[in-house]
């Protein structure tokens, strides 16, 4: 700020003053509904989601898997209608140990939220998810993880048809 | 390109508060009445009013513009609102510029305002609509995941610990102590309060987060007859850029930047700067968390990849460093109301390019500055040069 100004418009009010009913406030709640079509491509991931395939989509001109498949490749601009079934398998890209609720409400033992980078996408190329069956302080970047599928009939075409990714035990040499 | 030259001649701004009594027309007002005033201009020499805002959901208002427009002091005039999430403050300044460079307008009065403490139970819950609502909301995300994720990613493909990040929110909060419009000033604060605060998503503590807060920001941009009839101090715009990345946040780098560099090489070309190390004097990068100061420093090309945090260790950014960084107090000391969070820094260079500043003043007469802010799904970067020469 200037300092040729001395005095600020701007009065602080405390969460206090809304309680004890020290300011005249009006309170709403908006609700809001809406069903989402899921499109060409993602009714496509979903699909295979269903069936337990993690789907890419591949551009043959970039030559890049990405994941979620998509309709058309932002980098070339053209069409991208090839999909290309991938592991259910990936490398930790990074996590964190998330102790507060989307409403910031503390949580007890912390969600794990990662993007993994999906076996058979492009470098780079994740999805976000969540861990599972790992005590967070032994989480580490660049661990390699599996999906942890629904039961097949309890699957309903969504990203939650997989309840979480694991770390493998590989019999590393 | 036969533009014009464009000046900023007048800023202005409230205090940046937790929850203000006054409502965002009134913010708004207060703000462009200061910028206005400090020029001595009435709203009669404003040829058109670009508002800055950013989303509707804080508010709880459908066209948020509209809404602030009389406080903006747009009725009757040409007015037009630019929204690109966090990235607003230093866009709705660029949007300002081509008003006034293309010859459209001599003036141009720019407003930015945000008001985020009416959202209940807590404005980051307002962010939730930003993840895809197929792919990515069933699995309940919050907002703090994204840079939990990101600040992950950073620091450990550079090997940097929380202490090395943490210094960022001790500078910046100690360089708030002297904004009398600041919210989180603390010139006592160090790096253990940052990382003994509550724990909210590892690695981000309390103190690693700029606060909600509620403000406003305007300046008066003028073409350059009317700027050399109004001020002897012009602030010159030299450079102006701005970038998107791909909206498939986890289909991309997380530890650099990319769109920010994409943006600061578009200003540093037009503002003609070779050496941005050298050529820049100030540097206001968009700091909502304390890792995004360094992340942005290295998309700016101001620090080397995975280097800023040692620039900040050797107090190279300090207020009397060689390169200062966030001299206002930044979004970590001053607050971080989205839209305005992102003009406050443009005000800055400013007050600090006209050796205004106070007690925030960096010593060495500053000839060029540069602003930058980053929004949306972390995928945009606006920047902003600023110069005492046109």
């Amino acid at each position: 700020m200037t300092s040729k100004i001395k005095e600020f418009s701007g009065t602080p009010l405390s969460e206090k003053d809304f309680e004890k009913g020290r300011i005249l406030h009006r309170q709403d709640q908006l609700e809001a509904w809406y069903a989402w079509d899921t499109g060409v491509a993602i009714r496509t991931y979903l699909a295979a989601l269903q069936e337990g395939v993690l789907l890419g989509g591949y551009c043959a001109t970039c030559r890049k898997t990405v994941i979620p498949p998509r309709t058309v490749c932002e980098w070339c601009f053209r069409p991208m209608d090839e999909y290309v079934p991938l592991q259910d398998t990936g490398v930790i890209n990074t996590y964190s140990l998330c102790y507060v609720t989307w409403d910031v409400k503390r949580i007890k033992e912390p969600e794990i939220p990662a993007v993994i980078d999906i076996d058979g996408a492009s470098p780079l190329h994740g999805i976000l998810h969540k861990l599972g069956e790992v005590s967070p302080d032994q989480v580490k970047i660049g661990m390699h993880v599996q999906a942890v599928w629904k039961p097949e009939d309890e699957r309903e075409g969504a990203i939650t048809d997989i309840l979480y990714f694991k770390p493998i035990k590989e019999a590393k040499s | 390109m036969g533009m014009r030259k464009v000046a900023v001649v007048g800023a202005g701004m409230t205090r940046f508060v937790r929850r203000a009594q006054e409502t965002p027309k009134e913010l708004a007002w207060q703000a462009a009445k200061m910028a206005l005033e400090s020029c001595e201009m009435t709203l009669d020499d404003v040829g058109a009013v670009c508002m800055g805002t950013a989303p509707d959901s804080f508010d709880g208002v459908h066209m948020k513009a509209e809404y602030l427009s009389d406080g903006a002091g747009a009725w009757g005039k040409p007015y037009m609102r630019s929204y690109v999430g966090g990235g607003t403050g230093v866009f709705a300044p660029i949007q300002g510029w081509y008003h006034v460079a293309s010859g459209m307008f001599d003036v141009a009065l720019v407003v930015c305002e945000e008001k985020m403490s009416s959202f209940y139970p807590h404005a980051q819950a307002a962010f939730l609509t930003i993840f895809d609502h197929t792919t990515e909301r069933p699995l309940k995300p919050n907002l703090l995941w994204i840079f939990a994720l990101e600040m992950n990613r950073y620091m450990q493909t550079y090997g940097l610990s929380k202490e090395d990040i943490a210094r960022v929110a001790v500078k910046n909060k100690r360089n708030a102590a002297d904004h009398p419009c600041a919210l989180l000033g603390d010139a006592d604060i160090t790096v253990e309060d940052v990382l003994n605060s509550e724990m909210l998503a590892w690695p981000v503590n309390r103190l690693d987060v700029s606060p909600v807060s509620d403000g406003a920001v305007a300046l008066v941009l003028a073409a350059e007859h009317v700027a050399k009839r109004v001020t002897d101090k012009p602030v010159w715009f030299q450079g102006v850029g701005w970038n998107l990345d791909t909206a498939y946040w986890a289909n991309r780098d997380l530890a650099y930047p990319r769109y920010v560099e994409y943006a600061a090489r578009m200003a540093y070309e037009m503002a003609g700067i070779k050496e941005p190390r050298k050529e820049i004097h100030i540097v206001e990068p968009y700091d909502p968390f304390d890792y995004k100061e360094c992340h942005h420093l290295e998309g700016l090309l101001l620090a080397d990849r995975g280097q800023a945090p040692q620039l900040v260790a050797d107090g190279v950014t300090l207020r009397d460093g060689n390169m200062p960084v966030c001299p206002s107090g930044g979004l970590l000391g001053v607050g971080n109301p989205i839209a305005a969070a992102g003009l406050m820094k443009v005000a800055e260079l400013f007050w600090q390019l006209r050796g205004e500043a106070g007690a925030r003043q960096v010593p060495g007469q500053p000839k060029r500055g540069l602003a930058q802010a980053w929004g949306d799904l972390m995928q945009v970067g606006t920047v902003v040069i600023l110069g005492t020469n046109p």
